[in-house]
């Protein structure tokens, strides 16, 4: 027998409007010249975003002088990583991008058989290409700058091992569905290791775009057990704990986040006893962000706490269940879902911070962008905007990117089963 | 019982923790001979601070407060910018005009994605300091003078003495005070409209100019004029202050385009429906209706972008702006403890963060609605 709630999960999607396509003509007439005012303003913006399209066109492709990134390509990348050693790195892009295609696989095998079951809409055509669109830019231009025929080689296969694993995906059995996550876990571990593992390369030699990464992948996932711990310290129906916790969190997000990096860069050795060794910088760095962002994590997590209606826990108290197993089997596990995009934001600001480095003077994608134009051979050429500008388009890909798939996630999570 | 024993606990754990950091800390620095107090404030600065007044004579306490007066300077004009260009941009977002919601989409994402570091870093190095040197500096007649040593804009000089005229405006003031709220009254008790803001606005400068002509017109406006060397007149925004600004101007207008946009579209479409209704036009429709609703919608988040901006100003450091964190990293480069002047810092900070916080509240308060959550 079907309960009424098996009912609604059954019932199809409803589909939005369709979409009105307009003649060109009436388009336009409508979006562009629709009174005197929008006309008037059409023809000014249109010239000046032809103008400003004109001048950005002529400096990337004519003006600038992009040898300075040419000849840097590597050292912005990875800074002062081993260079006999960089093969630990592609190994490391082939793991990950089987974890990759694996996942996409087994999430689209996964997607598809709701729709077949009538419980999701098919995604639109060409979905996956605009997905993947700010990455294939990224590697394009990076390929046109570092362009060697071995490492066009190395792209195209990883892209194919990308694929292969995207149809084991596709192929895993749905009833172990739920360890999906857990094996793209495992490859990224596996990645983790092959780069720092049997005498690899531990990230004091890190640096440049690879930093970044690690400071931003490394802070996030150590920020997230302690922003929870923090959050439902917050709502602790002690009184001490609560104290602490806001104290805490208010605090850090009194302060500009330079301040926690000057505590890392000046003051951690005070902390220590004496006699012990002070962290190396990027450790001191990333504690500096793992305080910072465990403080903001624990804001989003405590929304998600209180999204979920107290019927829940009424009705988990009613059914005898412990505070602990309330909270680590009713509440969290719905909590966590809601904050999955609002962490994702919290990941995507701290990919951004990480550039503050550069103040304390850590070798990461900024820092190295600004050292370059030193060299003897650039200096004093002004070629300071080319470098920024080749930063910038990292940043921003990589940012675009993932708000963009936050959104998408934001969408679907709203969409399913709530 | 339990849940004692357990706060007691909890508080003894983190009580021991601190206690621990705090001793190890205190022993260090008497280890080292380090000062425990904040006596060093007293100490005198042993750097100049440029474009100000303060010499290296002075003590490091006086280099804090210039440093803090030049933290608000650059976070006051910067929120006024990004308030204003944020506004515009997020209502351009949602403009009938395809081109023009467009661009001010490509507007958003770029800045948004782009750390703000890279930014001010890009203003600095990449454009005030790339400007043309003094001798060569653009010029617009009457108007502003661009260089590399900076922007000088018009500006008001003193000739004659000004206290009369500050009482004038302190009269001016008060009188348009009075107006404002007599015409509430009056609306309050009539219903008649009450146009207090062009009521109060029109006494404020009708006093305003009475009184600066009566007093002998004691300002004139002095435009700059370039020499050879420098210019003369008018005032100057260095190269660090006005790259500061614009980058943090314009890396939060960003933000706030998307919070003005999102309040917008958050009023239910029930209340432009029921607008159009009861024939309201386009623009009233917006004034009366819409405006007011986004704008409750909007205070706390943009109060907070407001207090990110503050915070963001902190970057000033990396292009050696002397704002309060330059002030202190560079007193730690001239011997002051590391310790006490970051733990100072973030007191400052805090207190910003605090004021910022109240007065959002303050706001908040008068905007609810009574009734509603």
């Amino acid at each position: 027998m079907t309960t009424r709630i098996d009912a609604l999960e059954q019932l199809p999607v409803p589909e939005g409007p369709p979409r009105r396509r307009l003649p060109p003509r009436q388009w336009a007439r409508e979006n562009l010249f629709g009174s005197v005012l929008d006309s008037v303003l059409t023809v000014l913006f249109g010239l000046f975003l032809a103008w400003a399209a004109y001048r950005v066109a002529k400096f990337v492709f004519v003006d600038a002088d992009w040898e300075i990134i040419e000849r840097n390509l590597t050292t912005l990348l990875v800074g002062s990583f081993p260079r006999d050693e960089l093969w630990r790195l592609w190994a490391a892009l082939f793991v990950l991008a089987a974890s990759l295609g694996f996942g996409a696989g087994a999430i689209g095998a996964q997607r598809r058989r709701e729709v077949a079951e009538g419980r999701a809409l098919p995604a639109p055509k060409g979905l996956a290409i605009r997905r993947l669109g700010p990455l294939v830019v990224l590697v394009g231009v990076l390929l046109w700058f570092g362009g060697s025929l071995s490492s066009l080689l190395l792209v195209l296969a990883i892209t194919g091992v990308a694929f292969a694993f995207n149809l084991v995906g596709r192929l895993w059995p749905e009833r172990l569905q739920r360890y999906v996550p857990l094996v793209v876990l495992i490859f990224v571990g596996v990645a983790f290791l092959v780069v720092v593992a049997f005498g690899g390369v531990k990230w004091n030699d890190w640096g440049g775009l690879l930093l970044t990464l690690f400071l931003a992948v490394g802070g996030i996932l150590m920020s997230f057990p302690i922003g929870v711990l923090l959050a439902l310290g917050r709502r602790s129906s002690l009184p001490a704990v609560r104290v602490v916790c806001i104290g805490y969190i208010e605090l850090i997000r009194g302060v500009p986040l330079i301040t926690l990096l000057f505590m890392g860069a000046f003051m951690i050795g005070f902390f220590l006893p004496p006699g012990v060794e002070r962290p190396d910088p990027v450790i001191r760095a990333l504690i500096a962000f793992v305080m910072f962002t465990s403080a903001y994590v624990a804001e989003i997590v405590r929304g998600g706490l209180q999204s979920v209606p107290s019927g829940q826990i009424e009705a988990a108290q009613a059914l005898g269940l412990s505070a602990y197993r309330t909270t680590r089997q009713i509440i969290l596990p719905q909590a966590l879902r809601n904050v999955i995009p609002g962490i994702v934001g919290q990941f995507i600001s701290l990919y951004k911070d990480t550039s503050l480095v550069f103040i304390v003077g850590l070798a990461d994608l900024l820092t190295i962008a600004e050292n370059i134009t030193k060299q003897p051979d650039f200096f004093a050429q002004g070629l300071i905007v080319e470098t920024l500008i080749f930063a910038s388009f990292i940043y921003w890909t990589g940012s675009y990117w993932m708000s963009r798939e936050s959104q998408r996630l934001e969408q679907r999570l709203g969409l399913g089963e709530r | 019982m339990l849940r004692f024993a357990l706060q007691a606990a909890f508080l003894v754990a983190v009580g021991s923790l601190l206690l621990y950091l705090v001793d190890n800390v205190v022993g260090n620095l008497e280890r080292l001979g380090i000062p425990t107090g904040f006596d060093y404030l007293d100490q005198p600065a042993g750097f100049a601070i440029p474009d100000s007044d303060f010499s290296s004579a002075q003590s490091l306490g006086d280099a804090l407060i210039v440093g803090v007066q030049n933290t608000i300077k650059v976070s006051f004009l910067g929120i006024v910018l990004a308030t204003v260009l944020g506004v515009l941009i997020g209502v351009a977002r949602l403009s009938s005009n395809w081109l023009v919601r467009r661009a001010a989409a490509l507007y958003v994402e770029t800045f948004r994605n782009i750390p703000v570091l890279v930014i001010i870093l890009f203003w600095y190095l990449g454009v005030v300091l790339r400007l043309p040197p003094i001798g060569e500096a653009v010029e617009i007649p009457d108007l502003t003078v661009i260089s590399n040593r900076g922007l000088v804009v018009p500006w008001f000089d003193q000739v004659g003495a000004g206290s009369a005229f500050v009482l004038a405006a302190v009269v001016g003031v008060a009188a348009a005070g009075a107006v404002w709220i007599w015409r509430t009254r009056r609306f309050d008790r009539t219903g008649q409209p009450h146009h207090r803001a062009l009521w109060s606005g029109a006494v404020l400068v009708t006093i305003l100019a009475v009184g600066f002509f009566a007093s002998g017109s004691p300002w004139v406006l002095e435009t700059p004029e370039r020499g050879e060397r420098a210019t003369t007149g008018g005032f100057r925004l260095s190269p660090e202050y006005a790259a500061l600004l614009v980058a943090l101007a314009l890396y939060t207008a960003s933000h706030i385009a998307e919070i003005v946009r999102g309040s917008i579209l958050a009023v239910p479409r029930g209340q432009t429906e029921a607008a159009n209704a009861v024939g309201l036009t386009g623009f009233h429709r917006m004034r009366h209706v819409v405006l007011p609703q986004a704008f409750r919608i909007s205070v706390p988040p943009i109060a907070n972008q407001y207090l990110n901006l503050l915070k963001n100003s902190s970057l000033g450091v990396a292009i050696s702006y002397y704002e309060v964190t330059k002030v202190t990293r560079v007193s730690i480069a001239q011997q002051a403890p590391a310790v006490q002047a970051i733990l100072l810092l973030m007191a400052i900070y805090l207190v910003f963060s605090l004021a910022i916080a109240l007065a959002t509240n303050l706001v908040n308060r008068r905007l609810t609605v009574k009734g509603q959550r």
